[in-house]
Formats: structure tokens, sequence, C-alpha cells
């Protein structure tokens, strides 16, 4: 009780200024810290915003009042209120010479401003004066505020100083201007290029710090250009070596261990500067054993630099020595109770499985109980692992529980990026075409919003053309898998949107190929789907396109179709929809119903989605017509170039017109977009660009012709033009090891005491014939197909009857005229075929450069790797300059008098736990309890207590 | 590099926020509240790690330490190491307060960004030896009192307790 008292007549002193605040300020804090709601706290701090609006315009308040009021500022904007009245008067703090009135403005400005405000004009001036200062607290906060808010225009003002400070005899200072050059070369690397030498010149600097600081900058500087920093790997060598060695003051130990943060930040540039070079790699092998030996694993800090060694170890060419010794380390990690180490440890065997893959066996067990532990960030990180290593072996089990877990997963984030794993992993590894269908539709139902439509679109794709394999019986197997899941599935409530889209493709398109469904069977499922869908156009515009297929495919079968009620009833109903794309579709397929067997083969041959289409782009077909129209007396046609005066709505219309024609493409809106996007990447095959380019004339100025017929004359006439889509199918079938591993049997035979549950999981995950071929083919050569279906299912189409059918008022001549416009501008400029063909093609490439990284090469093809790289890595040789010479002995002179205590024992030094070394959890929990009850703090229990002290 | 510092109690009031890229106000309170859900959730005696992605971005990763009434954050992306920005969090305290309350924090505030800014200065590392920031840290202190009549930087509440 006593000591309560003595605490309260202390806090009434603080509160005359102890603490360096009024009791207005504590006054806010606490009612701050007691209010009941949001809303209480806003009202307390939007009246403490007028208090402070009103008086920080008074004249002459006193300095200590006035950096208070900063404060206060900086604290209210911290919860969140607009404080940007204040902020020219924090501005004008800076101008002060008080340091500490001073210090306060710069601490309130780098919080305040962003480097783009207007404001910020007005502090220049004062950080040039202050980086000249003779005082160096001066010049350290000058340099902050550098860091904080000097933007691309202002380096040049103050550019000058901060290279002049870099030989400051302050370190302090010294250490901050090669941030500031450092902040300086993020924002604008050209602006100080010619300054980045300075880096090399101050890791030779006396100072460790400074040392320490400059590694920074390099760190980034060697990330982006390895090889011109290839000279320094003997200083940096030789820097860790010394503080392995503990040659640096003993004010740099941390929890006994020496400079640990140095050593980190060394280990990286160390892991960068190996990769992939034997020789460097030499250099390293030595210092990293050594820092492996003596690295003190009790601590958090030790086992951080431990880590880092690992990552060093499997980032350089591989040491064999060195991968026993980062295996045992992962060893030591994943035993550890520490949630924090198995952490680190399932990321550490990630790296290493790269280089070693039996790591990873002996660790089963550990990783299916991080698997199963209930900490999420451990889970994932597992998750990741098993990804990483996952081959045709253990696909199915890894994909099983990565979509048992995704299901269970609110973070849509995550949830999306795990879906695309799953179907990542699923397309390259799928044992079968059932598995791989179930799967996908698993992922889909319980993902479905969230994966991207490319997936969708990929699945379709994979479905029209299999796995690659030569025979066809195993293709028309995938999709009478499909097909019978589907119809299963399609019932299902609330099925996600981007599925029923593939439903819907799939039913469309092979929904009767295989005869065990009838059409009206399946006619019948997809107008349930639109009517029960009602609010989705997109599924609606895909059930449509698929009924039409449906009747089309049964008309050119020679069967008769017919219509059921209700899917008559949804014609009618659409083509009065508001929808035009719905309008269009709908128009389309009555049109397409009354023709002919042979005429609508033309226009939708059956499971042709991956045919090849060839446009004739003279148009020659049209000759005659033109000739017939020219000779009747019709103006002839002038290209937009040659025109003057155009029209701006002949114009528009063109857009308009263009734009339907997109919307026939590219049935859905977003999609659409989607893909203009990616017509700004460059495109991979740029061969026929110019010709793809062209293809749209082809599409457009077919308008107004008289009859479907002549898409046949076209694909005729343009025999000259070769199929730009022509690539080349790769082998997938080259890299098979097939070797079964028995050692993995031996061990789980051992280990008696695990569950048999486990076990057979563990077997499951990481036992049995590793077979290892990754689909490489299964996406190679699917571009051109994927690319021309759209272009066959829907230029045969939409360029003949229907559009003739949408805008049938319009007489020809008129429309010619408009289609040249449209290929000039607005929209037209971007080709969709080119886009489409880039849209598939990155999936392409992420496959194919997958296999490298998961568990499909054998260690001997890494060593091979690795020996031919070297060679060419190196062609300059390792030729050590002076300079980088003299910087080691710069570095050893310098920390020559510290040497002496080298001789410090670890052992003797090794009991304190980590526990003992932080804050004192108890101690704290204890006082913050004291402070409550002085009713400080949020939920105070005795405020009054408080109030009397203060009056 | 690191992002983002944050104290928040366990009641989600921030006490100590510094954004090493420039936010809006607006956006920063929303990055706090959500990193404060998100924390809120998470069981105790797991690890102390978490990927941040869904809210600071692609290759954000974020670091806290649960202390007494206090979450320590740090916000990083992949250049930095997981224990030892944990152990950040833990040498900054240590060194500054000899029992960190909520109340330290909130009444030194001027303060602990003196610190932070002697730790991480444009979002690097800057200095990591504690001896170097203290010594930093006292000139300033020293320097604003011998400005001001009045002691700047009090002791900590445990100090009085001990008198």
């Amino acid at each position: 009780m006593e000591q309560l008292k003595t605490i309260g007549r202390e806090l009434a002193m603080g509160s005359q200024g102890g603490f360096g605040q009024s009791k207005e300020f504590l006054d806010l804090v606490k009612s701050i810290g007691e209010a009941r709601s949001k809303a209480e706290e806003d009202r307390i701090v939007l009246s403490e915003i007028e208090t402070l609006k009103r008086r920080i315009v008074e004249p002459d308040i006193p300095r200590r009042k006035m950096k208070e009021y900063i404060i206060r500022l900086v604290y209210v904007e911290m919860l969140g209120h607009d404080a940007s009245f204040g902020y020219i008067h924090a501005v004008k703090m800076t101008h002060n010479d008080n340091l500490l009135l001073k210090r306060t403005g710069y601490l309130a400005v780098t919080l305040f401003l962003n480097e783009d405000h207007d404001l910020i004009i007005l502090i220049v001036n004062t950080i040039q004066k202050d980086l000249k200062s003779d005082n160096y607290l001066i010049v350290c906060a000058a340099l902050n505020v550098v860091c904080k808010l000097i933007n691309e225009e202002t380096i040049p003002a103050v550019l000058p100083q901060v290279v002049e400070l870099l030989g400051h005899s302050k370190e302090a200072v010294r250490k901050k201007a090669i941030m500031a050059l450092h902040r300086f070369y993020q924002k604008s690397p050209s602006s100080v290029s010619h300054l980045v030498s300075n880096f090399r010149k101050r890791l030779c600097d006396n100072d460790p710090g400074v040392m320490g600081a400059t590694l920074c900058p390099l760190f980034d500087l060697i990330t982006i250009d390895v090889n011109s920093y290839k000279d320094l790997v003997v200083s940096f060598v030789s820097i860790l070596k010394q503080i392995a060695e503990r040659r640096l003051p003993k004010s740099y130990d941390y929890h006994q261990m020496p400079a640990p943060f140095i050593q980190i930040k060394l280990l990286k540039i160390l892991a960068l500067l190996g990769s992939g070079d034997k020789q460097a790699s030499e250099h390293m092998y030595t210092v990293v054993g050594d820092i492996f030996r003596k690295c003190d694993s009790s601590s958090n800090i030790g086992n951080a630099v431990l880590y880092e060694c690992i990552s060093c170890v499997s980032a350089i060419y591989p040491n064999a020595k060195l991968l026993e010794a980062a295996a045992d380390v992962i060893a030591r990690f994943l035993k550890s109770d520490s949630h924090n180490l198995k952490y680190m440890g399932i990321d550490a065997l990630g790296r290493l499985i790269k280089l070693s893959p039996e790591v990873a066996e002996q660790h089963q067990l550990a990783v299916i109980d991080c698997l199963e532990d209930p900490d999420d960030t451990l889970k994932r990180k597992t998750f990741e692992l098993l990804y990483k290593m996952t081959k045709s072996s253990n696909v199915e089990v890894i994909v099983d529980r990565m979509i048992d877990y995704m299901i269970n997963i609110n973070d849509n984030h995550y949830k999306t990026e795990i879906a695309s794993r799953c179907v990542e992993l699923a397309e390259q590894f799928a044992p079968s075409n059932h598995w791989f269908i179930q799967t996908m539709n698993r992922v889909f139902e319980h993902a479905g919003d969230l994966v991207k439509s490319k997936v969708a679109h990929n699945l379709m794709r994979l479905i029209a053309e299999g796995f690659g394999e030569e025979d066809d019986t195993a293709d028309s197997q995938l999709r009478s898998s499909a097909v019978e899941s589907y119809l299963r599935i399609i019932g299902e409530p609330k099925l996600p949107s981007l599925f029923l889209q593939v439903i819907c493709w799939v039913l469309g398109e092979y929904g009767t190929a295989d005869g065990k469904f009838s059409a009206s069977y399946v006619t019948g499922k997809l107008c349930d789907v639109a009517d029960a869908y009602s609010n989705d156009e997109i599924v609606k515009s895909y059930a449509v396109t698929a009924l039409m297929k449906l009747f089309v495919f049964e008309i050119a079968a020679g069967r008769k179709v017919d219509i059921l009620p209700e899917c008559q009833s949804l014609i009618e109903e659409l083509s009065a929809s508001h929808s035009t794309d719905l309008q269009q579709r709908v128009y389309e397929l009555q049109a397409i119903i009354g023709l002919d067997a042979h005429a609508v083969e033309c226009i939708l041959p059956s499971d042709a989605s991956c045919e090849d289409i060839e446009i004739d782009k003279n148009l020659s077909f049209l000759n005659d017509y033109v000739q017939q129209s020219l000779e009747k007396g019709a103006q002839p046609y002038i290209p937009e170039s040659e025109r003057s005066g155009m029209l701006d709505i002949s114009n528009f219309q063109a857009k308009i017109s263009m734009k339907l024609q997109l919307m026939v493409l590219v049935p859905e809106p977003s999609y659409h977009r989607e893909v203009q996007q990616a017509a700004t990447v460059p495109s991979s095959s740029d061969t026929g660009s110019s010709e793809v380019k062209l293809r749209l004339d082809g599409v457009q100025k077919k308008w107004g012709r008289p009859t479907y017929s002549s898409s046949a004359a076209s694909t005729s006439n343009s025999s000259s033009q070769n199929t730009v889509y022509e690539v080349t199918p790769v082998d997938g079938s080259s890299n098979v090891n097939s070797k079964a591993r028995e050692a993995s049997y031996d061990l789980k035979k051992t280990q008696v005491e695990i569950s048999p549950e486990k076990q057979k999981l563990a077997a499951s995950l990481f036992g049995g014939t590793s077979k290892s071929e990754r689909r490489a083919s299964s996406t190679g050569h699917k571009v051109p197909k994927g690319s021309s279906h759209v272009l066959k299912s829907t230029a045969g189409s939409t360029t003949d009857v229907l559009v003739e059918k949408t805008t049938p008022v319009q007489p020809p001549p008129d429309l010619l005229d408009l289609g040249e416009p449209t290929i000039k501008d607005g929209p037209s400029s971007v080709d969709p075929f080119k886009q489409l063909e880039e849209l598939l093609d990155p999936t392409q490439l992420g496959s194919s450069a997958n296999p490298g990284i998961v568990g499909s090469t054998s260690a001997p093809d890494i060593m091979q790797l690795y020996s031919d790289k070297p060679a060419s890595g190196q062609s300059g040789g390792f030729m050590y300059p002076s300079s980088s010479n003299r910087s080691d002995d710069n570095l050893v002179s310098g920390l020559a008098n510290a040497t002496t205590d080298s001789a410090h024992n670890i052992t003797a030094a090794a009991h304190p736990s980590q526990f003992s070394k932080g804050p004192n959890l108890k101690d704290s929990l204890e006082k913050d309890a004291l402070v409550r009850q002085m009713g400080v703090t949020p939920s105070s229990q005795n405020p009054n207590l408080f109030k009397d002290l203060l009056g | 590099m690191i992002k983002a510092v944050m104290v928040i109690n366990t009641q989600g009031k921030p006490r100590l926020a510094k954004f090493y890229d420039f936010l809006t106000v607006d956006k920063q309170q929303e990055l706090i509240r959500s990193v404060f859900g998100v924390l809120c959730s998470r069981a105790e005696n797991v690890s102390n790690f978490m990927e941040a992605d869904s809210i600071f971005g692609p290759d954000s990763r974020l670091v806290y330490k649960h202390y007494a009434t206090l979450y320590f954050v740090f916000v990083f992306d992949t250049c930095e190491n997981e224990l030892a920005v944990l152990d950040l969090i833990q040498e900054t305290l240590d060194k500054c307060f000899r029992n960190v309350c909520e109340l330290d924090i909130v009444f030194n505030y001027s303060k602990l960004h003196t610190i932070l800014d002697e730790i991480v200065f444009g979002g690097q590392v800057l200095e990591t030896s504690s001896a170097e920031i203290m010594k930093a840290v006292e000139e300033i202190s020293k320097l604003e009192a011998s400005s001001n009549s009045i002691t700047l930087v009090p002791k900590t509440v445990s100090g009085w307790r001990n008198r």
C-alpha cells in the first residue's frame, strides 16, 4: 500500500513535467486508454484536435509547449485522425536552432509527410544547412530526414553534402551517410550510379558498424549484378572469418554471438556470389564450416546464423561436407520443440532438397508432424515444402491433403494460391484421367470463385487436347469421364461461376461425343443451369453456346433436332435479354438450327476446337462482289489514311461493331479485358504477329458477304499462308528415374512406436518408387491448338451468318466502309488472337520451367549442371586487385586491439537460457497490473485514485 | 528491407507505428487493423512468424512478439532473417527499458522513435550493437536534457518502483 502511494506521488510529480509531457497530454492518453468504444475514442480525439487547432496558432507559445503540441499531433495521427492542419507547424519547427525542437520537428515531418508532399520544398534548405552543421547529432537528424523525404528531384540538392559526410570523423554520421546514399540508389539508381564505388571504399572502414552498414547497399548491388563483385569474395570471406574468430570489439557481441547481424548479411552476400561458381565457393567452404561448428544453437540469434549458413550452403556450389553439416542442423531444428525453429527447419529443408533429395526422407515423420500442427504458419510452410517435393508417386496424397486444407481456410488470398498450386501439380503429375478430373472438380467446387479464369481455360484446353499422349482413346476416355462427372455435379446447388463455365463448355463440346448421353438429356441439363443461375450472364452465354454446339452436332450427324419445351422458352426469353451478347448468341443459335447438315458442319465441326484455321487476309473471295458493286455505281473504297474529315459517328459505330465481334470471340467480358492487358507483353512467337494482326481484317470485311459458303473459299484461297502456330512437340518421356527407394522402407521399420496411420502417410509421401517424369510435353504443344480453337468456333460462326443477322438493316457497302477504320483505332488495334496466344503462353513457360526445381532431376544431373557453368561464368578469372587486399589489412589492423580478448570461452557462458535474456515477462505483467491499478492504461480498475492524486 | 514496425496493445490500439514506405493515414490504420486481426486469432505457443502476403503484398513476412499487453510487430521482405528480426525486437526492448510495459511506450513516444531510428534506418537494419545504440541514444538524451531544464527522458516505471 505504501508502495502504491509512492508511485502515486511519483506519477503526480510526473504530471508536472517528470514525463516531459504536461498533465493535459497525460489526461489525453489516459482518457483514450479508458475509452470503452471506438466512438468514444474518436470523440476524445476530435476534441483534442479542436484544442490543438486553437492552441497551436496562438502567438508566443513557449518552446516546450510547442514541442508537446507537435508530439500530440503525431499521437493523434497515429490513432488514425487527420492532423494535416499542423504539418506546417512541424515544418516550422525544423527551422528552429534548438536541437530538441529541431529533432522533434524532423521526427514529425518524417511521420507526416511523404517525399512528394508540397511542404518538402520548405525543408530542403534547412536540411542542406543542417548537413553542414558542426553538431553531429544535427547532422544525423538531417540524414534521417534525407532518407525519408528526399525524392528523385531533390536528390541533387543534398547529394554533394551526403557524399562529403561519407568521410566524416564520427562513425555514426558515416554510417547514416552510407544508408542515405543507399536510399538514393533505391529511389533513383541513375542519379548516384557514379558514386557506387563509394560503397566498396567504405567496406574498408575502420569502424565495424560502418562496414556492416555498407553490406546493405552491397547486398542490393550484388543481387542485381553478381559478376562485377566477384572480386570482393575474398574480402567478404576474410571479414566473416574475423568476425567468427571474435576479433570485433566486445560491444558487437549479442547473446555470446559475435556480431550476428553482420554475419547474417555476409552469409547472404556469399550465397549470391557463390551461386553456380565453383571457384568462388571454394573460398567460402572453410569459413562456413567454421561457423557451423562454432555457432551456439541455444539462442535465437545463433540459430538465425545457422539457418543463414544452410541457405548459403544450398545456394553455392555444393560441398558434401557442408551439406552434411546443414542436414545435421536441419535435423536439430525439426526435432526442437520451438515452433520457430521447426519453421526454419522446414524452410531450410525446402532449400536443401534441391541438392540432396534424400534428406527429406530422413525427416519424413517430423514433416508430417508439422503438417498436422495447429500452427497455421508452420502448416503453410510445410505445404510449400511438399509442393517442392511433389512427384508422380506422391502427387495423389499431397494434392489430396492440400485440398482438404484449402477447404477449411478463410484467407482468400492464400486459398487462391493453394488452389492454383493444386491445379498445377494435378496437371503435371496426374496419374490418371479419372483422378485428374475428380481433383479439378474438387478444387473448382471449393475455390471456384477464387481461381483465376486462366486456370479454367487451361482445364478446357486440357480436356480438349488430352495430356498429349499419342493414343486417342485415352483422350476420349478423359473427355467421357469429364462429361460423366460434370453431368453428375451439375445439379448441385451454388456452384462457382467459373466451374459452371467449364462444365458448359465441356458438355457443349463433348456432351454427346461418346454417345452415352442423348442430346436432349444434356440440353435439358444445360437449360437447368441457365435457369438456376439466371443472374450470371457469362454462365448463360456459355450455356447457350453449348446448346448451339449440341444442336449442330445433332444436325451434322443427320439426326433430327428436337428442342425441349424448356429449351424453347429459354431461347425465347434470352432473345429479349438486356445483354446484347446473350441476344446475339440466341439469334445465332436460331439461325444455325435452320441450316442444313453440310452448312453447320462448316460452321461448327465437331471436336475441332483445337484445329487451326487459316484466313485469307486479302479477302480475294470478295473481289467479284466488289467488282459487281462498283459496276452498279457504288463508291470505291478509300482507305482511312487517304480520307479526310471522317465523321466521328462512323468511328463510333465502327468501335461498336468491333466490340460486338470481340464479345463473340471472347465470350466473357472480364476475360476480354485481361486479354487486352496481356497484349502489352511482347509476344514470344513474333514470327506471325503481323499476319495474325491482319487476320482480323479478314473477319471484319466478311460483313455483308452473302453466304456462309465462302468460309470454305477462304480456307482454300489462303494456302500460301502457313499456319503460324506450328510448334514442335517436346518429348517428355526422356527423364525417367525409376529407382525404388529401399532405404526409406528400412527406416520406417525401425520406428515402431509411430502410429501406423502416420507411417502410411509417410510412405505415400516419401517412399515408393520415385518415378519422376514431369509432363513437360503435356502443355508444350498445346498452345497452337488452344489459341486457334477460338478462331474456329467463333470465326466460323460469327463472321458469316450471325453478324449478318444482328445488323441486317445496314447495306453492305456501308459496312465495308466501316470495316476499315475499326482495324486502326480503338480496341481493334489489339489483336485478339495474338492476345489469346500470349495468354496461353505463360502457362506453358511456367510449367516447362518447373521440372528442374522439383525432385525430377537426379543429383548427378545437378553436378553436371554446375560443372558446366563455372567454365563460362568465370571467364573473367580471379584477379585480386590490390584494393581489396588492402581492405582486409585495414580491417585487421583496425581491429587488432580487439583481438586480445578473443580467447573468450563460449561454453562457460552458454548457460543463461534464451528466456532470461529478454525482458522478464512476469515482471512486466506485474508492472502492468500495477499500472492498471493506477488507472492509466485501458480498463483501469480504479481511476479515482488517479484523479485524487492529480486533483 | 523492413517495411514497418508496429507496437499494438492487446486491445488493438496502436502504440507506435512506423512505416518505411509512405502510406496514407487511412491505409496505415487499415494495415494496423488487419495485422491486429490476424494476431489475435493466433493461438499461444505457436511460431512468431507469419506470411503477410495478403496484407502487405507479395513476399511479405511478419514477425511478432506478444509481450505483456503489447504486440511488437516487424514487417519485412525476404531479404531478412526471421529469427534475427525476432531477436531484434527483443534487443530493442531489452536495452531501452528494463522491463518494458505499455506505459513506457506511451510516455516515451519520441524516445522510442529515436531508438528505432538508430536501429532501423531507411528500412535497413543499420546498427545492431546494442552498446552503440545505447550510446547514441544516451548522447541525444543528454543533449536534449541540457537544452531543456527539465528531464525529458525519464526512467521507466520500474525505475521508480525500485527506489
